[in-house]
């Protein structure tokens, strides 16, 4: 049987995928797995053709460490994720189709999409700021980062998992726990 | 604009990867994320951990044989500190992280699109407010990028044996607590 038509493997056969994959894209490219840059260099191209004044002192501290914002082996790894996840849940048939609101979410706040949308955009907008302020997320420094031992992620993954558990707890409290 | 095609196409085939085993960890949902971080479904830490104990061993391997270098941030406390809570408010209200969104949007699901362009609006902050952000930046220590080896003048090999046996001590712990994920139909 294809595995592709599961509808989920094993955690650890997963883990151990995403490890074999880090050693891949350092031995290939010397990079590593990482999101969040790409969201950064788009919005900068997009404001440089939109807004050049805005985004001047930003490209300008880039351009001292040689950096310049392009589409670039991680924007086309955020594409292929997207592309990956959704041959995936094609094959194994795991879609939701108009799906709008997750079950806990919906216990807490109601079934209304607006109101999961605005939570959304929101919780994605400031979870990003947080990215780039960090200059890392779940992938670069919770995976990549702490598997390479960097201080920068052995602080950042604490105080992030932390925070999520604490927001966690106060939006939807112990009860909560029942509706996952 | 452009990295040279060969890379192009090599990051593409890792997202492909990395899209299909995120998508088959199951983490591609909120309910999952969710279920993390209220303690309930372990399934997101046994495929972090898993992930890091098995990277670590071959990009150690791999920087010792002179074949790739440390990609690691600076440890600026600022950015760290003030990034890691606003990055984990913003991922328990959106129930999603940068990685597993996007995977999410390949699933079809529409509040996870909704939250990839609040994430492309708050990219956006971060570039516009760059200048104004770097204040905040320079008003903590910042010890630069430093691996915990460098940092304590101890052997990587050291702390790759003990991190390695540290996940495999605690996801022992974690499978007998919390063996099964949860049948969430989502």
């Amino acid at each position: 049987m294809n595995p592709l038509t599961k509808q989920s493997w094993s955690p650890y056969l997963v883990g151990v995928g995403i490890g074999l994959l880090s050693w891949f894209s350092f031995a290939t490219v010397d990079r590593q797995l990482g999101i969040t840059t790409a969201f950064e260099y788009s919005a900068a191209l997009t404001q440089q053709a939109v807004a050049p004044q805005v985004v001047k002192p930003y490209l300008e501290a880039k351009a001292k460490d040689g950096k310049v914002p392009k589409i670039d082996w991680e924007w086309m790894l955020v594409l292929g994720v997207f592309i990956g996840a959704y041959a995936s849940s094609k094959m194994s048939g795991d879609r939701a189709p108009g799906e709008k609101v997750p079950p806990l979410w919906g216990w807490r706040f109601g079934y209304s999409p607006a109101k999961r949308y605005a939570g959304a955009f929101f919780g994605g907008l400031i979870m990003m700021l947080g990215a780039r302020i960090a200059q890392g997320c779940t992938s670069g420094h919770g995976i990549s980062g702490i598997l390479q031992l960097a201080l920068s992620s052995w602080i950042f993954a604490p105080i992030m998992g932390l925070t999520g558990m604490i927001v966690a707890f106060l939006i939807y409290g112990k009860e909560g726990r029942s509706h996952v | 604009m452009f990295d040279e095609p060969v890379k192009l196409v090599l990051g593409l085939v890792t997202g492909i990867l990395f899209g299909i085993l995120l998508q088959k960890g199951q983490v591609a949902k909120f309910q999952v994320l969710m279920g993390q971080f209220l303690l309930k479904d372990f399934t997101v830490v046994k495929i972090m951990a898993t992930a890091i104990a098995v990277g670590t061993v071959g990009v150690h391997a791999l920087v010792s044989m002179g074949a790739a270098e440390f990609h690691i941030q600076t440890a600026s406390l600022a950015r760290v500190i003030v990034g890691g809570v606003l990055f984990g408010a913003g991922l328990a209200i959106f129930g999603l992280c940068p990685g597993t969104s996007v995977a999410a949007c390949g699933e079809g699901r529409r509040d996870a699109m909704i939250g990839v362009l609040g994430m492309f609006v708050g990219a956006g902050v971060y570039v516009a407010a760059f200048e104004a952000l770097e204040p905040l930046f320079k008003s903590m220590a910042d010890y630069g990028k430093v691996t915990l080896p460098q940092l304590t003048s101890t052997s990587p090999w050291l702390w790759v044996g003990a991190l390695v046996a540290l996940v495999v001590i605690a996801l022992a712990i974690i499978e007998r607590l919390h063996p099964k994920r949860l049948n969430t139909k989502l």
